[in-house]
């Protein structure tokens, strides 16, 4: 998942640096993520794991790092195998 | 009763808005721009000193800027562009025959290089970029247009067609946030004065689709909009009648607006909606602005 999201990242993210040399932790937003980039990311994403942002998790703290962004995949994925 | 159209049938009957056939575009009464322009002359005395450069825009704006700006990655249902008939002579009698026969003659109207703006600052900022880097104490702009949103509805506090009045400010992240902050006391202080009970909140802008709603809460997270709002049709769903806006350096890196030392600017802006006001002024003081308290009549006709 973590090279599919740099993948996504590198492609979508509109970035000013590598996605290589950002740690999983890093902050996005700092990094030169801007909205519309995370707008173009959240669409990648649900594309790329066939799955839907709840609207509670289309917020900026669900794209603030590679780290973050991994962990909601993980729970949305959790939650739609649960229902 | 839906208050909302209950307060327009009353504005209708005292004849303050003026009905076409069409939700949300509403001619308006002599007495009706008398606040408007009375509330107009009291934003000039608040901001007058502040010696913000006054530009005029017509309510259309060059279609190349309209495209460059965003407008329609974040507001595609808002948009009006303005299309005309280009064909020939052989068209036109194509296009009086379809408009005798009752069809749809529309489809072949052409786009134009305008589009109806959508917010009085957004013909501004290309304006001030071509000038070239803005001088050391930045730049400070007092606008005032109609401007347009495709949004009918029945809210007379939801016009189609409306006049925004705005001051822009560019230049340093300190000194925009602190011209918003200085606003958002001066807005209170104004509508006080006038006899309006305000609050102010954080907001968003009506971003379109579920794109849209990441975009939305990403605004509220970092508080770049606030309203003022004011109970209009409803004490419950309160009406905004201004915005503070910061754009950070958005606008900024776009338009390339720079300060004099070559960094990007930030810019931002407070908008008066100026019928939303009136509106509040008749909802809260009667139809009748001779019968509206002494201490009101003063504030705005002195």
């Amino acid at each position: 998942m973590n090279e599919t999201i740099r993948n996504l990242l590198t492609k979508l993210g509109g970035l000013p640096v590598a996605v290589d040399s950002l740690a999983d932790d890093a902050d996005l937003y700092a990094a030169g993520l801007s909205s519309f980039a995370s707008v173009q990311l959240m669409l990648g994403i649900e594309e790329a794991f066939d799955i839907e942002f709840p609207d509670n998790l289309l917020n900026r703290k669900s794209f603030a790092s590679i780290a973050a962004i991994e962990k909601t995949v993980a729970t949305i994925i959790e939650a739609q195998e649960a229902a | 009763m839906d208050m909302q159209i209950s307060f327009l049938d009353r504005l209708f009957d005292s004849g303050l808005l003026i009905e076409t056939g069409v939700e949300g575009l509403y001619g308006r009464s002599g007495e009706f721009e008398g606040v408007i322009a009375a509330f107009e002359r009291l934003i000039d005395r608040v901001g007058g000193e502040d010696g913000a450069e006054a530009i005029r825009f017509p309510p259309g704006m060059n279609r190349a800027f309209f495209e460059k700006s965003g407008y329609m990655k974040s507001f595609p249902q808002l948009a009006g562009t303005v299309h005309s008939f280009c064909g020939c002579e052989l068209d036109h009698m194509s296009l009086l025959k379809c408009m005798e026969e009752g069809n749809d003659w529309t489809g072949e109207q052409k786009a134009t290089d305008i589009v109806l703006t959508p917010a009085a600052c957004y013909p501004l900022y290309p304006t001030i970029a071509k000038r070239g880097n803005l001088p050391v104490s930045g730049g400070l702009y007092d606008l005032q247009s109609y401007c347009f949103r495709h949004e009918p509805s029945n809210d007379p506090a939801r016009q189609q067609l409306f006049r925004m009045r705005e001051y822009v400010c560019m230049g340093t992240e300190a000194k925009v946030t602190e011209f918003r902050q200085l606003w958002m006391d001066r807005g209170v202080k104004m509508m006080e004065d006038v006899g309006l009970s305000v609050e102010i909140d954080v907001a968003n802008d009506p971003f379109f689709g579920r794109a849209g709603k990441l975009l939305a809460n990403n605004q509220r997270d970092q508080n770049l909009k606030f309203e003022l709002l004011i109970p209009v049709t409803s004490d419950v769903k309160k009406t905004a009648c201004m915005s503070f806006n910061y754009h950070q350096d958005a606008f900024g890196a776009k338009w390339g607006l720079n300060l004099e030392d070559g960094a990007v600017a930030h810019t931002a802006c407070v908008g008066f909606g100026l019928e939303r006001i009136a509106l509040a002024l008749f909802a809260a003081h009667g139809l009748d602005t001779r019968l509206w308290p002494e201490n009101v009549r003063k504030v705005l006709w002195g």
